[in-house]
């Protein structure tokens, strides 16, 4: 067996105390970065990069902290999702949706518990699938095309109606407004910049992570000072926290599917952890039907998600392994660290160094079950926060925040977009539309324009390219079946409820 | 607790700040992950290892405007910082001849040397019909519009010129019919080649030594005077009667106020780099071939390139 005798040689890597001790202290950051608004995985990688040449240490050990702290950032973006209503990083963004619902039934500790171990799920299973099928599923990128990408994000955004069930007009409008914002920027298929006014800030386009702390956290702060405290999403009451072992298993073959979608989604390049944990909440809510309650806080709806994009963040580091493809933001910042390290991910990285890849496999496993360890008990650290008055809670948000939002470019501009982001989620707010189809047109509208434009060029504008496989086909006819049958089903079915926000 | 943990994250986050007060600092002009980045992070863990500077290198990540924002923050609010370097290539360049960065102009920073070149490559996968060059020429000289392009830059960026650069050399008028798409990066546009999605793959040496290594690609034409130590096997594009010279230099860029004496200081470390052990180690793992120019030369080779790329860019109707 190949595959035991390189796990051992990952196991004798990683388990030094030295390195051991690394990945509880990754663990621990990693989970403080991903549960504070602005910080994401992503960056907080990146802010802890000068640290591992300060310390000297050497590529394995650099690996398994920066892996641990990638993590615990997934882990811990759920936790601000939960308790707060404002995600701390854009893959977590689903999780609010059932999330905070329970928290504000006073089951905030259930929900913390649920979307720990399904984290832990997901993240299992993509790192074992990572250690058993990488190279095999390496192959997978070179199926998707232009056309296949396309038809991708396209069944991504035809089930996005059924994101609000109250109204579905509302959301297609907000993610029309997402698809507008992602126009912004550099054209990348004539090389021209687009509604920048000129304004070299923009020529990159919007970052998401900006949208998201002004739709979220900062509309947030209007709502609060409207109501003078009283109408706000903080503050909600605290119950006792057990172990719902019961729901858990509930969620079973929930954190199973969302397990195997979310890492196909993580391994092809450019779809990454928001795809997987929207796809996985969307698919669990329609095999849940209307009965399911999905967006009144059930135990599915914060499990789906989780489990999702815990998978697709293992799932990410498949093309990032075995082609030099960063699958999401945050693989591309751990390229940077290889190549600093002189490895050059890509085919040969397996043969040439399987130390540093059975390491990182190693000590991935190591991370989630230290994770789960650090993530259950603290549970109860965790809901001590909603006992924080909302009116020193929510400035400290806010200000880290914007820590966080300033850290990403050194720049104000960003800051004075995440406030004018805030003023159209507090509109949006009153007007009942949903701010969460806005950050995902943002999030995929660029990649999905991009490859329909490269595929136009491919083909000479010829638009029965993107019929061309069976790839494509087959997400084209899930895309309308995954627009179409709400329509239909929605008069056998009892109507949705309308949730009190 | 929650807001000691979180005084705590911020105090690391301000310590490792403040101690960079004293250190130079390099920007790099994009996110982590791409060439920019590694110049910064390389040159900057160089440069301490063999004890030019005294402290660790801060890094810094400024994306934006395809390293326009960078460009600006330099020129605007940090012209006499005599401790600040900022990465810049052939990108660099090949936007600021295209008028890309509102109006700012190469003058306006002092260029202070290159100390690498990722040589330019023309790819195909390893399943094409396409043996050389020539094949792959001919085929787009009987008709241009039948082979696609994947590079890692948008439509008018360095990987897109080289593949104009070639055709113009082989003759080909319809140049503009040529499809190229833009990826996210050089990786990406091999994925999409192995993918047969286009049928060539252009960017730099450094993007693809490991598929090369694999045997899932074939590399038709290097695009350097002489052949790239460490890949004797792959011919020049000049060999095959196509006279292209395309390299992605690695260097950097100082602010334009600082005093002689300080930038040839630069000079100097920068010098010091390119003779180090490391770098050459650097330089062969990730493919990029000797190309050491500093100082006072190497700002007048800037020159001459910015404006051989404008007249390019206008004669392809890249920039009117």
């Amino acid at each position: 067996m190949d595959i035991l005798a390189n796990l051992a040689l990952g196991f004798d890597i990683a388990l030094s105390p030295y390195t051991f001790l690394l990945a509880v202290i990754g663990c621990f950051l990693g989970t403080i970065i991903g549960a504070l608004p602005g910080l994401g995985p992503s960056n907080g990688v990146a802010i802890l990069i000068p640290i591992t040449f300060t310390l000297g240490l050497d590529a394995v050990a650099a690996l398994v902290l920066l892996t641990s702290v990638y993590y615990g950032a997934m882990y811990g973006g759920r936790i601000s999702s939960i308790l707060l209503n404002i995600p701390g990083d854009e893959p977590a963004m689903m999780t609010t949706l059932d999330g905070f619902p329970m928290a504000k039934n006073g089951r905030a500790g259930d929900a913390l518990v649920i979307s720990g171990v399904a984290s832990f799920v997901g993240a299992l299973l993509a790192t074992l699938g990572l250690m058993l099928l990488a190279p095999l599923l390496a192959r997978v990128a070179y199926l998707f095309g232009p056309a296949e990408y396309f038809a991708l994000y396209l069944l991504a955004f035809s089930t996005l109606g059924g994101i609000a069930s109250s109204n579905q007009a509302k959301a297609a409008l907000a993610s029309c407004a997402g698809l507008g914002i992602a126009m912004i920027g550099l054209d990348n298929t004539t090389g021209m910049p687009r509604f920048t006014g000129g304004n070299m800030h923009l020529m990159d386009g919007v970052d998401f992570l900006v949208a998201i702390v002004g739709l979220f956290a900062v509309s947030e702060v209007f709502v609060f000072i409207e109501s003078h405290g009283k109408n706000s999403a903080v503050g909600i009451k605290l119950g006792k926290v057990t172990i719902p072992y019961r729901e858990i298993w509930s969620t079973r073959w929930t954190m199973l599917r969302s397990s195997v979608v979310g890492f196909i989604a993580g391994v092809l390049p450019g779809a990454g952890a928001s795809l997987g944990s929207f796809l996985t909440y969307m698919m669990e809510k329609s095999i849940a039907g209307n009965k399911g309650g999905f967006g009144t806080g059930v135990a599915k709806g914060v499990a789906a998600p989780e489990a999702g994009n815990n998978a697709a963040a293992g799932g990410a580091l498949v093309p990032m392994l075995t082609l030099g493809v960063p699958g999401s933001g945050t693989t591309a910042v751990l390229l940077a660290v290889l190549m600093t390290l002189n490895i050059t991910p890509g085919p040969t990285l397996f043969a040439d160094r399987p130390d540093v890849v059975w390491g990182l496999i190693a000590s991935l496993l190591i991370a989630n079950f230290v994770l789960l360890a650090m993530n259950v008990p603290m549970v109860k650290v965790f809901v001590r926060i909603l006992s924080v008055p909302p009116a020193l809670l929510l400035p400290g948000v806010t200000m880290i925040s914007f820590v966080g939002i300033y850290s990403l470019s050194g720049s104000y501009f960003d800051l004075v977009l995440m406030i004018a982001f805030g003023v159209m989620g507090y509109v949006f707010r009153k007007l009942d539309i949903p701010t969460v189809p806005v950050i995902l047109g943002i999030l995929l509208g660029n990649q999905m324009e991009d490859n329909l434009r490269r595929a136009m060029v491919l083909s000479d504008g010829d638009w029965t390219f993107l019929f061309s496989s069976a790839i494509a086909n087959g997400l084209w006819i899930a895309a309308v079946l995954g627009f179409v049958a709400p329509l239909f089903l929605r008069r056998f079915l009892k109507k949705p409820e309308l949730s009190e926000d | 607790m929650k807001m000691t943990i979180k005084a705590l994250v911020s105090s690391v986050a301000l310590t490792v700040a403040a101690s960079s007060a004293f250190a130079a600092e390099c920007i790099a002009p994009a996110n982590p992950g791409g060439g920019w980045d590694f110049t910064c992070r390389q040159i900057g863990k160089i440069l301490f290892d063999i004890g030019q500077v005294s402290e660790p290198v801060q890094v810094t990540n400024m994306a934006g405007g395809g390293g326009g924002l960078a460009f600006s923050h330099v020129v605007n609010e940090r012209a006499d910082d005599a401790d600040l370097i900022v990465a810049a290539s052939s990108a660099t360049t090949t936007r600021l001849a295209q008028n890309a960065f509102g109006g700012m102009t190469a003058d306006q920073v002092r260029f202070v040397g290159a100390i690498g070149a990722d040589p330019g490559v023309i790819v195909v996968a390893a399943d094409s019909p396409f043996q050389s060059l020539n094949d792959l020429v001919a085929a787009m000289q009987a008709d241009p519009g039948s082979v696609a392009f994947a590079g890692g830059s948008a439509v008018g960026g360095f990987d897109h010129l080289k593949v104009l650069q070639v055709a113009k050399a082989s003759g080909i008028e319809a140049v503009t019919k040529i499809k190229y798409i833009g990826v996210d990066g050089g990786a990406d546009a091999i994925t999409q080649t192995v993918g047969g999605f286009t049928q060539g793959m252009t960017g730099d040496m450094s993007e693809i030594v490991g598929f090369i290594k694999s045997g899932e690609v074939r590399a038709l034409a290097v695009l350097t005077e002489e052949r790239v130590p460490g890949f004797e096997d792959i011919p020049t594009a000049r060999e095959q009667g196509v006279d292209v010279v395309a390299v992605n230099w690695r260097g950097l860029y100082v602010p334009k106020n600082i005093s002689d004496d300080e930038f040839n200081a630069w000079a100097e470390k920068l010098a010091a780099v390119a003779a180090s052990d490391e770098w050459k180690q650097a330089m062969a793992d990730n493919g990029l071939a000797p190309f050491t120019k500093v100082g006072g030369d190497f700002q007048s080779w800037v020159d001459g390139v910015v404006a051989e790329t404008e007249a390019l860019s206008r004669e392809i109707g890249v920039i009117q």
